[in-house]
């Protein structure tokens, strides 16, 4: 990974709202993910942490604000739309994460050892050949991460990356992204399943369209921030009124280097402080 | 008939039109049916389908402005089944309606069109010719109009293989690491529309997605892998064309259809003795490995 995203944030979301049709699922929210952080994100169903991952990922656009990246993004969606019938094999499937080393024409024959090291650091050695078709889904899972290794990106975006998956391989792949979080990267990770999230997990955004609480884990996940992030309302109400808050200028450069992200973030970060609805908790 | 091997190649040693038929087809086995396997991977088998009858306004218009011309015909082609594919493209981010629908409405627009075009100048004789082609008739323009389309597709593809089989496999995934998806679609759907285009002077509208097409299907019968699928279904392209167009020759059919159906009659055989989930392959069932 790059040296320079130890020294910048990597992810910014400035007055981000993200949202289909105009309908918001997030809505307006501000925050820093820094360069390290082991972040999860909680809420309940529909409470938009999907959408905000495939924002940080680039997937769609800001509805309003914006989101300053300045690493290169690794992102595993919750439904991919892998054609799992497609005659191709796992080492393949695995090799596809080289693209920024290997690109559309540099021979991919030489990268064969570092691709068998990331299936076996998966547990799919001896995997090689298999179509992907034959894959049970945790086989499969663990195919995407050894995919996500290859791509070595700085900053890395789960979305319910152990959904369907048994225990084992849970543990397995728990042990990959702690190992990341070791080597300085950043993770954030949609998770459902609290007790894993204050296990392993240090920081916690607690979303539920409106962010209810962003910081660490133990100060996000009590009680009263979880009833409040469950009551809040998932409807999609057709007749909503115009959002009246304040408009947020939209980055024209997106994904590139942002140098006012610095001057902005300098002042109002403590610690571990990563943003305005903290004191929410 | 004694000599069966003899028989087989007699036709094209004594006659030069049949040389040239052979040329063409053998040249359009080794382009057309790689961009077929793509395409019945992607579950795009009619969308050729349906591009290969929007080419038919745009030769005939071109039949129109200059007659039976080559130049003018392909070009047409070319503009035409681009433009449909474009068109079908860019109706369906615009709008709901979903591109296999957007595509079928465009088709049966072009293809009536196209026959009223070539009625309002030509008679049935050519109508004829396009519909169903004339293998038998290429000159030297035509050609190395197919030996070029055969060159690029085979350089193209090599081009694009790897985004391409991204796009195909994971097309969420390209779109995270790199722009090329949407430049390799547009130039897939260029190399499909050529090879219709090339199709169509060997074997008309109705019938240049044969070639592409069948042996195509035929191959997933015998290969598993890309590398394996595109040499078995070049080698049943081949084998179609000469068949088809020694058949046509000893039993005096029309070529374009013989070549398709020898293609047909290869992929019948191919799902009943293939090894890869072939019929007569379900009948003798192994017992089940250990692990």
């Amino acid at each position: 990974m790059s040296s320079g995203s130890q020294t910048q944030d990597p992810i910014r979301l400035v007055g981000l709202t993200l949202g289909y049709d105009r309908h918001p699922a997030i809505h307006h929210l501000d925050g820093t993910v820094r360069a390290g952080d082991l972040l999860a994100l909680v809420g309940p169903n529909g409470a938009g942490k999907s959408t905000l991952l495939k924002g940080m990922a680039g997937e769609i656009p800001c509805l309003d604000g914006r989101i300053e990246r300045s690493a290169a993004v690794a992102y595993m969606p919750q439904a991919d739309e892998i054609d799992r019938s497609f005659p191709l094999s796992v080492l393949d499937l695995a090799g596809m994460g080289l693209w920024r080393r290997a690109g559309a024409w540099r021979s991919l024959s030489r990268q064969r050892g570092p691709v068998e090291a990331a299936l076996a650091a998966v547990g799919l050695a001896g995997f090689e050949a298999r179509p992907i078709g034959t894959l049970s889904g945790g086989q499969f899972r663990r195919a995407l991460f050894a995919r996500l290794i290859l791509q070595d990106c700085s900053v890395i975006l789960l979305d319910e990356p152990f959904t369907g998956i048994d225990n084992r391989t849970v543990d397995d792949l728990l042990v990959l992204i702690r190992g990341w979080h070791a080597e300085g990267r950043t993770i954030v990770a949609a998770l459902h399943d609290l007790a894993q999230v204050r296990a392993h997990f240090p920081a916690t955004l607690l979303l539920a369209r409106e962010p209810i609480a962003w910081g660490p884990t133990a100060r996000v996940l009590t009680s009263e921030n979880l009833t409040r992030a469950r009551n809040l309302s998932e409807a999609w109400d057709e007749g909503a009124p115009v959002c009246a808050g304040p408009r947020v200028e939209a980055a024209h450069d997106h994904g590139a280097h942002e140098h006012g992200a610095h001057d902005h973030g300098a002042h109002d970060h403590g610690t571990h402080g990563h943003h305005p609805h903290e004191d929410a908790a | 008939m004694i000599d069966p091997f003899g028989s087989l190649i007699a036709p094209f040693v004594e006659f030069g039109f049949m040389r040239r038929a052979l040329a063409g087809c053998l040249a359009l086995s080794v382009s057309a049916p790689p961009v077929g396997v793509f395409l019945t991977l992607r579950r795009m088998s009619l969308m050729s389908d349906a591009m290969s009858h929007a080419i038919l306004p745009g030769a005939a218009a071109g039949f129109l402005v200059a007659g039976l011309s080559l130049p003018a015909m392909t070009l047409g082609g070319l503009v035409a089944g681009l433009a449909v594919a474009l068109l079908a493209g860019a109706v369906t981010r615009a709008t709901t309606v979903r591109e296999d629908a957007n595509l079928a409405a465009f088709y049966l627009i072009s293809l009536a069109g196209g026959v009223l075009l070539v009625s309002l100048r030509g008679s049935q004789i050519d109508l004829m010719h396009f519909l169903f082609g004339s293998v038998l008739a290429l000159d030297d323009a035509a050609l190395w109009l197919l030996g070029g389309i055969s060159t690029l597709t085979l350089v193209a593809l090599a081009v694009i293989y790897r985004p391409l089989v991204m796009e195909c496999v994971d097309p969420l995934f390209l779109r995270t690491v790199s722009r090329s998806g949407g430049p390799v679609h547009l130039a897939f759907l260029a190399l499909v529309v050529i090879n219709l285009v090339g199709g169509f002077q060997a074997l008309g509208t109705l019938l240049a997605v044969g070639l592409m097409l069948l042996p195509a299907v035929a191959a997933r019968f015998w290969a598993r892998d890309l590398g394996g699928l595109i040499p078995v279904s070049m080698l049943i392209a081949a084998l179609a064309s000469v068949s088809g167009l020694s058949l046509s020759y000893q039993f005096d059919l029309p070529s374009g259809p013989a070549i398709v159906l020898a293609a047909g009659a290869l992929y019948l055989a191919s799902m009943l003795a293939g090894p890869r989930g072939g019929l007569l392959r379900r009948l003798v069932r192994p017992r089940h490995l250990e692990a």
